[in-house]
C-alpha cells in the first residue's frame, strides 16, 4: 500500500518539486483508489532508496491467438506489493501521426480505468499507446474492449513492431510522400507478421516524410522510409529577399551551410544547382517561406538500424535510392516481402536484418533479395583488393561454349 | 467457451481523428512560422491557418491527466489533439484569440509551452525503475531533474540550433538515444553473477554462450549442474547475456550508473546523420535528484550555447572545434575508456598529423 504507513514516499517527493511536469505526480494520481498504482509507488520508493530495479523478465503472457502486444511483467517483492505482484504491459498500436478525438482517449482513459493501473505512456519508443500494468486475468476483458472501441494491440518480440510515422501531410508543407497513409496501410496490410512473431528478431518500420527525420528513422528503424524529391527546388525569390530584409545572413548562414556548396546568393536573388543539391533540408529549414521542395516527390529507403545489441549499433543504408510511393505500395511491400524470405532463411536468432547485411556482406545481400547495386549505396568504394570473385575462366571453356551453341 | 472475438483489426483509422482543418488542407500547407516559443501556424494554400500549442508531457500520463488534455482539447480545440515523437503534447487550434487562454490552463495544469525551433525539445526515455527488468538507472527521474534544470531551454528559443536528448536506462536502448546530442545512457560495470541454482532450469546454454559479443561465456558444471562461466576480463557489461537468461543477473546498486553520450544527429541538415560518441565513461546513480548527471549535462548545454554558430548542431560544433577543444572546454577528463576497443575501432584513431597545438 502507499505507504503512508511505513514512511511515505521521501525520495520520489523530491522529484514532485520544480518546473517540469512530474511522473511521480501521475503515479499518485493513478494511485487515487489504485491498488496497482499504490504499490507501484512502494516499489519504486525502495528502488529510489535501494538505488536497483525490481522487476524481474518478462513471462509468456498475452491474449489468445496473439503471440505479441502483451509484455509480461512479474516483481520480486510481490510478497511486499503484492498489487504489482503481476503487472503486464498491453502495447497498443496507436492511430497513424499520434492524432486523436476527446472522445477517442476517454475511450482509452475508461478501459485502462477499469482493467488496469490507470498509468500509460503517451508513447512508448516505437510508438505504441502504453498500458502500464495490469494481471493476467484483465489482459482478455481489457483486449476485447479495446477492439469493441476499434483499437488493437501493437508488436512484440520477434515480429513486425508497429510501424510509426512523422505528422506528415497533415500538418507539415515538407511531407514528400503521405506519411500516415502509408503507415496506416502497411500495418493492416501486414497485420499477421504484427501480431504472431515468426522472425529472427525483431523488425522496425518507421516513414518520415523528409530528411528532418523527425521519427529518427534512420538510427530507430529497420526499414527507415524517408521523403525526398529529385526535381528543383520551389523559390519564391521575394520571399528570399525579405528573409535577407529581415536581418538574415544568407550567404554566411545558408550558402555557407549547404554541404554542397550548390547556391549562390548575389543580394538579391538565389541561385541553387539542384543537380548537386543533395536535399539535406537546411536551407529549406531556414526560410520556410521562400523555399518549398521539389513536385517530383517520392522517398529514399535504408535499411538496418538498431541499437547496439548484439554486434553495435548502426544507420540505416540506402537501399532504394527513390521510389514513388503511391497506394497500393505493391513494390515496396514485394520487396519488404522479399527482405523477409532471405531474412526468414538465414538469419541467426536475434540477428537484426543490419546485422544480417554485415554478416553476409551487402552485395550478397542485394543479389538475394534482387535489387541492383548502385553507387548511392555506399559512401565510397572498398579500399581493399580482398574481392571474392565468383567465377573464373578454364582453358577449354571457350570451346565448350563454342560446342554448346553448336 | 470461445464466443466470438474481434482480432487482427489493426489500428483505427487516423482519418477519424483529424480536424476539419487538417482534412480540408492535407497535403496543401504553405509553409509555417514559429509565432512565439512552443507556438507555431501552418498556413495552407487555401490561406486557412492551424495553430500549434506544444506543451511537455512526462510521457507517463495517469487516465486524469489524459483526461484533463482531453478536456482542454474540447474548450479550444474543438476535440483534436496530437501527441509528437518526443512525447509532447500538441494542441490544434483554428481560432488565434484562444491560444494565450489555452497556455494559461496548461501552466496552470503544470505543463510548460515549448520545444519548438531552436530549443532543447521533450528527452525521449525508456521505462527504468518504473517497469523494466534490465534498468541501469531510473528514466523518468532523471530526465525530470535534467528538465527541471534545463526548462528555460524549453520555454525559450535563444539557442543556437536544435538540442534534442535521450535517455535510455541501459545499452538494450529502447530509446535508441544513440543518435542525440545529448544522450544519457544507464550502464552496468560488475559483470554478471551466474545462479547455479536455477541456470539450467531456465535458460537454454547455447543460447547464453552465443549471446555473448566477445565470447567472454562458456559452458560448465557446477556441483554437478550444467551452467555458464563468464570470463570477466573479456565481459563489457552488455548484459546480452541476461536477457536471454535471467539467472546471469548484472543490475548491482554498488557499480551501476550512468554515462553521458554527445554530438549525435539523426537529421539530414547540413552534415549526415551522426552517432553520438562518449563524453562521460560513469556519474554515479544519486537519486532522488541525481546532482552529478544534472551539473554534466548542464556543463556541456552550456559550453555548446555559447560557443557553436547559428544552426550548429552539437556534433557539428565538436567536428569544427575538435575532440581535444572539447574536452579542454568542457573540463571533462579523457581517459582510457574514451578510446574504443570493440570492431573496427581503428576507424575512430587520429589518422592525419591536422591538429591544434
Amino acid at each position: 500500500m502507499a505507504n503512508s504507513e511505513n514512511g511515505g514516499t521521501p525520495q520520489l517527493d523530491e522529484l514532485e518539486k520544480g518546473p517540469w511536469p512530474s511522473f511521480v505526480t501521475q503515479i499518485k494520481a493513478a494511485a487515487k483508489g489504485n491498488k496497482m498504482s499504490q504499490d507501484l509507488l512502494g516499489q519504486l520508493e525502495k528502488s529510489y532508496r535501494d538505488k536497483v530495479g525490481y522487476w524481474k523478465h518478462g513471462g509468456i503472457v498475452g491474449v489468445m491467438g496473439y503471440g505479441g502486444g502483451v509484455i509480461g511483467r512479474y516483481s520480486f517483492l510481490g510478497k511486499e506489493f503484492p498489487n504489482v505482484a503481476h503487472f503486464h504491459t498491453l502495447r497498443i498500436n496507436q492511430p497513424s501521426g499520434w492524432f486523436y478525438t476527446s472522445k477517442a482517449l476517454r475511450t482509452l482513459c475508461d478501459i485502462w480505468e477499469k482493467h488496469g493501473s490507470g498509468l500509460t505512456n503517451m508513447h512508448g519508443s516505437t510508438g505504441d499507446i502504453i498500458f502500464l500494468g495490469t494481471v493476467t486475468d484483465e489482459l482478455e476483458p481489457t483486449f476485447a474492449e479495446l477492439t469493441e472501441a476499434g483499437f488493437d494491440l501493437g508488436g512484440s518480440g520477434s515480429d513486425l513492431r508497429t510501424p510509426s510515422c512523422c505528422v506528415g501531410p497533415a500538418r507539415c508543407e515538407w511531407a514528400c510522400y503521405d506519411t500516415l497513409h502509408i503507415t496506416n496501410h502497411l500495418t493492416q496490410h501486414f497485420q499477421d507478421e504484427l501480431h504472431r512473431p515468426a522472425f529472427p528478431y525483431k523488425f522496425k518500420i518507421k516513414c518520415a516524410g523528409c530528411p528532418n527525420d523527425c521519427v529518427a528513422s534512420i538510427a530507430r528503424a529497420d526499414m527507415s522510409i524517408i521523403g525526398t524529391w529529385r526535381d528543383e527546388i520551389q523559390i519564391d525569390q521575394a520571399a528570399v529577399k525579405s528573409y535577407a530584409d529581415g536581418g538574415m545572413n544568407i550567404e554566411r548562414d545558408i550558402c555557407g551551410n549547404c554541404p554542397t556548396k550548390c547556391m549562390e546568393w548575389d543580394g538579391t536573388k538565389i541561385d541553387i544547382d539542384d543537380e548537386n543539391c543533395v536535399k539535406c533540408m537546411h536551407c529549406i529549414n531556414a526560410m520556410p517561406k521562400a523555399l518549398r521542395p521539389g513536385k517530383d516527390r517520392g522517398a529514399t529507403i535504408l535499411l538496418g538500424a538498431k541499437a547496439p545489441i548484439v554486434e553495435g549499433a548502426l544507420l540505416s543504408s540506402v537501399l532504394v535510392p527513390f521510389i514513388k510511393l503511391e497506394p497500393p505500395y505493391d513494390e515496396l511491400k514485394d520487396l519488404i516481402e522479399r527482405i523477409w524470405d532471405f531474412w526468414g532463411e538465414h538469419g541467426k536468432n536475434r540477428e537484426r536484418t543490419g546485422e544480417l547485411m554485415q554478416r553476409v556482406g551487402l552485395g550478397n545481400f542485394l543479389e538475394a533479395i534482387e535489387v541492383e547495386p548502385l553507387p548511392e549505396m555506399i559512401a565510397h568504394p572498398r579500399e581493399n583488393p580482398y574481392v571474392f570473385y565468383e567465377e573464373y575462366y578454364e582453358e577449354d571453356d571457350g570451346e565448350e561454349e563454342e560446342e554448346n551453341e553448336g | 467457451m470461445v464466443i466470438d472475438r474481434k482480432t487482427d483489426i489493426g489500428p483505427p483509422n487516423y482519418e477519424q481523428f483529424l480536424p476539419p482543418v487538417i482534412k480540408k488542407n492535407y497535403g496543401k500547407w504553405l509553409h509555417h512560422e514559429i509565432l512565439k516559443p512552443g507556438v507555431m501556424v501552418h498556413v495552407g494554400e487555401s490561406g486557412d491557418k492551424l495553430f500549434t500549442v506544444r506543451a511537455a508531457s512526462p510521457r507517463l500520463l495517469s487516465v486524469t491527466r489524459i483526461r484533463d488534455f482531453a478536456d482542454l482539447a474540447d474548450k479550444y480545440c474543438g476535440g483534436h489533439l496530437r501527441f509528437t515523437s518526443r512525447n509532447n503534447v500538441e494542441f490544434l487550434l483554428t481560432d488565434e484569440s484562444k491560444i494565450d487562454a489555452l497556455i494559461k490552463d496548461l501552466s496552470t495544469l503544470g505543463h510548460p509551452v515549448g520545444g519548438i525551433g531552436n530549443a532543447i525539445s521533450n528527452i525521449v526515455h525508456t521505462q527504468g525503475w518504473v517497469h523494466c527488468h534490465s534498468a541501469a538507472t531510473d528514466a523518468s527521474g532523471v530526465v525530470k531533474c535534467v528538465m527541471d534544470d534545463l526548462c528555460n531551454h524549453f520555454t525559450e528559443t535563444e539557442l543556437p540550433g536544435k538540442l534534442r536528448i535521450a535517455l535510455a536506462c541501459c545499452l538494450n536502448m529502447c530509446g535508441a538515444v544513440h543518435c542525440s546530442d545529448i544522450a544519457i545512457l544507464g550502464i552496468h560495470r560488475r559483470p554478471p553473477k551466474a545462479d547455479h541454482a536455477t541456470l539450467n532450469k531456465v535458460c537454454e546454454i547455447p543460447n547464453v554462450v552465443a549471446s555473448c559479443p566477445t565470447a567472454a561465456i562458456r559452458p560448465t558444471t557446477v556441483d554437478g549442474k550444467p551452467s555458464v562461466e563468464i570470463d570477466e576480463e573479456r565481459c563489457m557489461f552488455c548484459a546480452n547475456c541476461f536477457s536471454v537468461c535471467p539467472a546471469l543477473p548484472m543490475a548491482d546498486a554498488l557499480n551501476d550508473g550512468v554515462s553521458i553520450w554527445v554530438g549525435g544527429k539523426v537529421s539530414n541538415a547540413r552534415s549526415e546523420p551522426m552517432f553520438s560518441k562518449l563524453a562521460i565513461p560513469f556519474l554515479p546513480n544519486n537519486p532522488p535528484r541525481w546532482p552529478e548527471v544534472v551539473e554534466a549535462v548542464r556543463n556541456i548545454v552550456e559550453i555548446w550555447a555559447k560557443n557553436a554558430r547559428k544552426y550548429e548542431r552539437m556534433g557539428e560544433f565538436i567536428a569544427r572545434i575538435g575532440w581535444p577543444r572539447f574536452f579542454k572546454m568542457t573540463g571533462i577528463e579523457f581517459a582510457k575508456e574514451h578510446i574504443d576497443d570493440f570492431k573496427y575501432a581503428g576507424l575512430s584513431f587520429k589518422r592525419s598529423a591536422q591538429l591544434r597545438h
